[in-house]
Parts: C-alpha cells; sequence; structure tokens
C-alpha cells in the first residue's frame, strides 16, 4: 500500500455533554474509495466537518499527503486538495452553475471575471468525468441529480484530490444514485481518493473498496468490503442484530378505502384516473420512481388537493372532497411524505406536536388542558419508544427515527381504520426502520387498512398484501406480492402491466 | 386637459425628474448592495438624514463640497457597521435594529446640528452645487438641457448604477456578495467568510445612501433641517422590490417615482379646485400600484434577512 493520501488521527470532538467523535483515526490511500458507515447520528458528519474544517476538533489532527492541516480553516482544505459535497447541497438557486462553481476560486479584488477560461475548464471536467452540466442554467432550474454534479464539479473545480461526500443518495432516487457510483468508480481509477458517508449497506457493499463503523462516535470496525456481508456490517453499525419483521399472512376484510378513476392536478405530476381499493387489515403498496404522482396522491388522501374528477370512498360514505379537518375527524392517519415541512413543527415541543391535529379533545371552555395533553405525549413516548425525548423536549431535537415514531404514534394512539404512509422510512437508519415497519404491522394485525407509498421496493414488497406501480400519474393493476419478483416490478414501473393478475 | 400635455413637453419637467431622481438612485443602490449580500437595512431613513447633516456641516465649517461628500459618506459607513455588527456576528433582528439605526441617525443628526450650528430666524446656509453644463453636448437641444445640464453628483450617480450593476456581475467580489445573499453556507464552503462580507455590504450600501442624504443639503437645498429626508429612505426599499434587486431597474424605479412627483408639483399650479394633498399622495399612490404590478414576479435573494451562523441550517 502507498503512503495514505489522507489521515486522521485521534480526532475528538465534543459539543458540551455530548462527545460526537471520540478518538477516530482513519487513513485513505490514493485511488481508494471508502465507505464511512454509521447510525444517524454516530458522528459522522462532524468527522468530516471537522477534517473540512468547518468545526475545529478538541484533540487530534488531519494530514494530507503528510502535512497536518490548519483546525477550523475550510479554505486550507481547499487549498490542501479536499472538496467536500455536503449532504444539503451548498448552492445557490438564483445563481447560474457557472457562478456556483467558479465562487472564491478567484482572488476577491480581481476587476474582471475570466467566464471563458472557467467555463472551458468546466467543459474538460465534465467531459473527463461524466458530469454533464450546462454551465449557464440556473440551479433552481435543475433536477436533484444535476445540482449534485454541481457540487461534485465544484470540488472538482478546485482540484480536489480528496472528496467527501455526505450522504450522496439521501436525495437520489435509485437509478441515479447507481449511476453517481459508477461516476465516482471511474473517477477512483483515475487517481482520485473518495470517502462517503452513508447508512444504507447496499450501496456500501457495491461501491466501497474499504468500510470504517463508525458508532456512538467511536470507530467499531475497519472492514476491506470483499471480506465483508451486509449482516456483519448492520451488526457492527446497530451494536446487536437487526432483523426487519416479516409480514404473516391472514385474511383481509371489506374494503375501506376505494378511489374511482381519481383525477387531479396541481404542482407536479397530476393524477390521470387512478382507481385502488384498500381493504381492512391490509397494506397496498404503491410502487414507483419518484415524481410519478406520488406527491400528489399523498396530497389528495390528505385532503390537500381536491381531485377534479373520480370518486373517493371511505367505508361507503363519499369523500371526495377531504378536507384535513374530515380527515381528522373521521380517522384517516396521514403520515406525510417530507416529516419536517408536514409532520411536525420542529419549535414546538413533543407534547404540542403531539395533540396539535386533536386539540380540541385537549381543551375545555377555549384553554388547553396541558397536564392532559403531557400526559397524553408521555404515553406516546412510552408506547412507541420514542428516545431523547420528554413531552417538553422541543421537536426539532429528535432524530429523524424518533420524529417519525412521534408522528407514527400521534396516528396509531388512536387505533385508525385507515392510515396514509407516505415514504415512511425514508431517511432513517436500519434500526429506525425496523421499528417503524413493526408499527405498520401491528397497526395491519390490528385491522387497519394502510396505503403505503414507497420507492423502495424491499420495503414495499416486504410489507404490503398487495402492490400497485404507479408510472406517469397513472395506477398499475395490483399483483399479490407474492408474485412481485423483480422483473415483474421492473415491467410494472416501466408501465408495462397486463390486467390477467389482477387481484 | 392641454396644460397637463404642455408639462410633458417642457424640459424643465425632465430635467427636474433627474435632479429629484439623483438622492433616490444613491439611496436604492445602497439597499440593494446591503440586500443581495442578505441584509435588509431599514436604518436607511436615518443614514440619508446623517448624510445630510454631516455633509452640509462639513461645508459649512468650510470644507470643499466634494470633501464634504466624502465626510458624510464616512458617517454613513459608521451607522453601517453599527447595524452590521448588530445583525451579522450577533444575528439580531433585521428589522429592530435597522429603525433603531433610523431612529438613532435622526436623532443624532438633529442634536449635533443643534449642538453645533447657531440657528437663528433662518436656518444657515452654504454655497450647493451649481449645475455643471458639459461642453458640447448641453447645447443639444431639449436633451442638452434635460441630460447634460445636471449638477456634478447627478452625473456620479449615473456612473454609480453602471459601477455597481459591474462590480455586482462581473468581478469575483460581486459574485462572492451575491451568493452570500442566496446561500452563506455555500459561501464558506468555498472558503470564504461570509461575515466578513456582508459586514462590508452593509458598510458600503450605507455609505452610498448617506451620499443621496447629502445630495440633498449641498444640491437641492443649502440647509439641514431635521424632517428632510421626508420618506425617502422608505422609498428607496419599496424601489429595491420593484427593481426586483436588479441596479438597471432601480435607476428606472427612481426616474419613474421622480417623474410623478415632478409632474404632480407642476400639475399642482395648473389645476385649480383640487385640493393639493391629493397631489402630493399621487405618486406614492402610483408607486404602490407599480409595486404591485411589477414585484410579484421579483426575484428574491434567497437568504435575505436570514442571519448566518456557522454550522447551523
Amino acid at each position: 500500500m502507498t503512503a495514505p493520501v489522507l489521515e486522521l488521527d485521534g480526532i475528538t470532538k465534543r459539543f458540551g455533554a455530548l462527545t460526537a467523535n471520540d478518538d477516530v483515526s482513519l487513513t485513505l490511500a490514493k485511488g481508494e474509495v471508502l465507505a464511512l458507515l454509521g447510525e444517524n447520528g454516530a458522528g459522522k458528519t462532524t468527522l468530516m466537518n471537522i477534517l473540512f474544517g468547518h468545526y475545529a476538533a478538541d484533540a487530534g489532527e488531519v494530514r494530507v499527503k503528510g502535512k497536518p492541516l490548519p483546525p477550523g480553516k475550510p479554505r486550507a482544505a481547499i487549498a490542501a486538495g479536499v472538496g467536500m459535497v455536503h449532504q444539503h447541497f451548498t448552492l445557490a438557486g438564483n445563481l447560474t452553475v457557472l457562478e456556483n462553481i467558479t465562487i472564491g476560486s478567484e482572488p476577491l479584488w480581481r476587476l474582471t471575471t475570466d467566464r471563458d477560461s472557467a467555463a472551458k475548464k468546466i467543459a474538460r471536467l465534465s467531459e473527463t468525468f461524466g458530469l454533464p452540466v450546462d454551465p449557464g442554467a440556473r440551479i433552481a432550474d435543475l433536477s436533484v441529480g444535476e445540482r449534485q454534479r454541481v457540487e461534485i464539479l465544484k470540488a472538482l473545480y478546485r482540484d480536489a484530490e480528496v472528496l467527501i461526500l455526505d450522504e450522496p443518495t439521501a436525495v437520489l432516487a435509485r437509478p441515479e444514485a447507481e449511476q453517481l457510483f459508477r461516476t465516482l468508480r471511474g473517477m477512483a481509477l483515475g487517481g482520485l481518493s473518495i470517502i462517503f458517508i452513508s447508512h444504507k449497506l447496499h450501496e456500501v457493499m457495491s461501491a466501497s473498496d474499504r468500510v470504517t463503523v463508525l458508532r456512538g462516535g467511536r470507530v467499531v470496525a475497519e472492514r476491506r468490503t470483499a471480506d465483508t456481508n451486509p449482516a456483519e456490517l448492520a451488526e457492527l453499525m446497530v451494536g446487536r442484530a437487526v432483523s426487519r419483521p416479516v409480514r404473516q399472512a391472514h385474511e383481509a376484510g371489506g374494503p375501506v378505502l376505494v378511489a374511482k378513476g381519481l383525477q387531479a392536478r396541481g404542482s407536479g405530476t397530476p393524477l390521470d384516473g387512478i382507481d385502488f381499493e384498500v381493504r381492512e387489515g391490509e397494506i397496498l403498496g404503491i410502487v414507483g420512481v419518484s415524481g410519478n404522482g406520488q406527491a400528489m396522491l399523498g396530497r389528495v388522501l390528505s385532503g390537500l388537493t381536491r381531485p377534479h374528477a373520480g370518486t373517493l370512498t371511505y367505508r361507503g360514505q363519499d369523500i371526495t372532497h377531504l378536507t384535513p379537518r374530515d380527515a381528522v375527524r373521521m380517522g384517516l392517519g396521514r403520515i406525510p411524505e417530507d416529516r419536517h415541512a408536514e409532520g411536525i413543527v420542529g419549535d414546538l415541543s413533543v407534547w404540542e406536536n403531539a395533540v396539535l391535529e386533536r386539540i380540541r379533545d385537549f381543551a375545555s371552555r377555549g384553554f388547553v388542558r396541558r397536564k392532559a395533553a403531557q400526559e397524553h405525549a408521555a404515553d406516546l413516548i412510552r408506547r412507541f419508544d420514542i428516545r431523547g425525548a420528554t413531552p417538553a423536549t422541543r421537536t426539532r431535537l429528535l432524530s429523524g427515527g424518533n420524529m417519525q415514531k412521534l408522528i407514527l404514534g400521534r396516528n396509531l394512539a388512536a387505533g385508525p381504520r385507515f392510515l396514509l404512509a407516505n415514504q415512511p422510512t425514508r431517511g432513517l437508519d436500519e434500526g429506525a426502520i425496523a421499528a417503524v415497519h413493526r408499527e405498520l404491522l401491528q397497526a395491519r394485525a390490528e385491522g387497519a387498512a394502510i396505503l403505503l407509498i414507497s420507492e423502495d421496493l424491499d420495503e414495499a414488497v416486504g410489507l404490503s398484501d398487495r402492490v400497485q406501480a404507479i408510472v406517469k400519474g397513472r395506477l398499475s393493476a395490483p399483483v399479490p406480492a407474492e408474485r412481485a419478483d423483480a422483473r415483474k416490478l421492473g415491467l410494472m414501473m416501466a408501465g408495462v402491466w397486463d390486467h390477467a393478475d389482477a387481484v | 386637459m392641454t396644460a397637463a400635455f404642455d408639462i410633458l413637453a417642457n424640459a424643465s419637467l425632465w430635467e427636474a425628474v433627474l435632479r429629484i431622481a439623483t438622492p433616490l438612485i444613491f439611496g436604492v443602490l445602497g439597499a440593494l448592495v446591503c440586500e443581495r449580500a442578505g441584509v435588509l437595512n431599514l436604518g436607511i431613513e436615518g443614514i440619508m438624514t446623517l448624510g445630510a447633516m454631516v455633509g452640509w456641516l462639513s461645508v459649512y465649517w468650510g470644507a470643499d463640497l466634494w470633501t464634504g461628500l466624502a465626510i458624510a459618506v464616512l458617517a454613513g459607513m459608521m451607522m453601517g457597521w453599527l447595524h452590521a455588527m448588530l445583525t451579522v456576528p450577533l444575528g439580531l433582528s433585521q428589522h429592530v435594529s435597522g429603525l433603531g439605526i433610523t431612529l438613532f441617525a435622526s436623532a443624532l443628526a438633529y442634536y449635533l446640528y443643534r449642538l453645533w450650528v447657531q440657528v437663528g430666524d433662518l436656518p444657515p446656509t452654504i454655497e450647493p452645487f451649481r449645475p455643471w453644463p458639459i461642453p458640447v453636448l448641453s447645447g443639444i437641444p431639449f436633451i442638452g438641457q434635460v441630460l447634460f445640464t445636471q449638477m456634478p453628483p447627478t452625473y456620479l450617480a449615473i456612473l454609480a448604477v453602471l459601477l455597481v450593476a459591474y462590480i455586482l456581475n462581473r468581478t469575483p467580489a460581486g459574485l462572492a456578495l451575491r451568493m452570500t445573499g442566496e446561500n452563506p453556507h455555500a459561501v464558506e464552503a468555498q472558503g470564504l467568510n461570509p461575515v466578513r462580507i456582508r459586514i462590508w455590504a452593509v458598510m458600503a450600501g450605507s455609505g452610498l445612501m448617506a451620499l443621496g442624504g447629502a445630495f440633498l443639503t449641498t444640491a437641492t437645498f443649502n440647509s439641514f433641517f431635521p424632517t428632510m429626508v421626508q420618506g425617502r429612505g422608505w422609498i428607496c426599499i419599496a424601489l429595491v422590490v420593484f427593481a426586483s434587486w436588479r441596479p438597471g431597474k432601480a435607476l428606472a424605479g427612481a426616474l419613474l417615482f421622480a417623474f410623478f412627483d415632478a409632474y404632480q408639483l407642476r400639475l399642482q399650479t395648473m389645476v385649480q379646485g383640487v385640493p393639493y394633498q391629493l397631489f402630493l399622495m399621487a405618486p406614492y399612490v402610483l408607486s404602490i400600484v407599480a409595486l404591485i404590478l411589477v414585484a410579484r414576479r421579483a426575484r428574491v435573494p434567497e437568504a435575505l434577512m436570514q442571519p448566518y451562523r456557522r454550522g447551523e441550517r
């Protein structure tokens, strides 16, 4: 092995009482792809922010090609050839690709900008690394995948030799993610050294040469990817064996929610006449590539958008013109797609979020019965194992998984007859996913009808009794999960289906 | 009705438009520079008042007119520094700090004026700027009188528009400033310091605002009185939105408002039987209408009014 390009030596970082990184050391060789694996909150992002100079470490040293980096200076990291692609893109939507890439690359007090040579350099990099972009395009007009390319080009433009990617696939659909890893692999062959942060086992297995596993701020293991397997990594990451719960077969009851010829339009892909039926005690999975109308379906079923044609029936009652308030009153549970935007109010406490949509049940004569509400919240925290929370905790401080458990608990506590679960495990780590799955299956066993919208095929097939694919605002005929193999699902999601399989 | 059209054909109207627009152009450019970096500067009204006083006082005490303007700019930058310190490193509410600066700077201006200047029955005066006809060009009929027989700071204002537009759009510093107003995290990730960029932008913008104020006492009038800015600062804040944060459109907006103002002044003397207050009101009403028509499509800097704290998002 050649001398390492990058070494982290004994990095320790504390935030108050919390030790985010505890004596972490790792090395990266030239041309190597290293995966930094760990659950949410394991200290991966903190570590990379120290490496890039966003934070200064309390102890330890970062060395690039043997030379120590001064702590807390992104500028020095860039100069040493370290480039970082942040999880939340650091791009300006109103500015062009070229402007976003070149900022900071020229001395501030120069009187002109050399746009032509900048454009040429960008074109050359795009060509070499297979990252096509239009330098004149406005960032806001680009897709998420294109924006990520711009982020990577930004680092390459500053002649990065070490590229750090923080959860690069968190915002990408599966095909885009696969494309990204092909690109990264090509870059590594070209001599770049890459660290990517992830909590997804399958990408770590398929895209890395070596894995460093972080848990509770410490390095717990290092493996060559070829010498390990997903089960071992999962156990190392979580600290115990985790397994997703398995669906037990049982008879579904009568139809609970029935959609006939639903059409709706607004922002995003419209719904173009969809039919489905969710029965008591079953999970109906809606699979598909993102952007095919899932968002609109979610909006219609939450009462946020009114369909302009077709009907929606809930236990025999027409609810085509549903409002969010009706949904609450009739016991239609909803797990929204974006928990931060629609699921919770981050600055309110856990107990306020727990009772927000049913505030009337916790009020008398215009006053909130705080004690009852807080007891209710404490009960949810206990029943749904919401960790790190008391009723008074500010909800923003919860991890994504615990926030999702709070939302689930709020919906499931009342024993709903119908539950819409829109991307319920997006962005969650393995332990939290298992917990969410367990709750959904439990609700199913208790007779709830659940509509599961998911882009994760393993999840959709594992949980659902029947699966329908959504393509360009239309739904395929349902097929039983047992018959939904990879090939069949692939065809369905490409828009090829026949009605012979319908159940 | 023909009288109303006669006014339009008179070169003196259009000459007045440019003169009235000058303090607005400086003010709106100043507000624009601050806002493009992400900081709303509601101190503008007070900064213009202080600029007007300081510029005037310097000349009253014997400085020449240009030195007076330069000192006014420095005074404006000091107020800008104060606003920047409160809103950028400390991250306080930009509205509250800005209104505070306006109250403080206006009061300070009047206080210093009363402290240092003997005021008799009439306020003391200075010898203000005179129109400076540009050779040859000022001889062109109509256009010569309108465009090329202005006071020197008016030429400077037009130049400032070009300069600000060039710096914002064509230089690395301008790109850094715009990026800071859009996404300061991106600026930091590229190794620049968004805090420092915002502080400098607010100081530069405040200097421009003060220059607009100083024009009032060194060119439009020849004396200082405490209420002379008369809401011009607030107009500039609205004009920035009207201009969708673009310097060229800001110039157009300032000229449009100045046109309404100059026109209503002349209509007041022509039209009988209508309360003159109605005419005084007209430019503001028309500005609101123009704002409604244009500003809905405005492209707001995304990080405007969002304090930047390192390591937080």
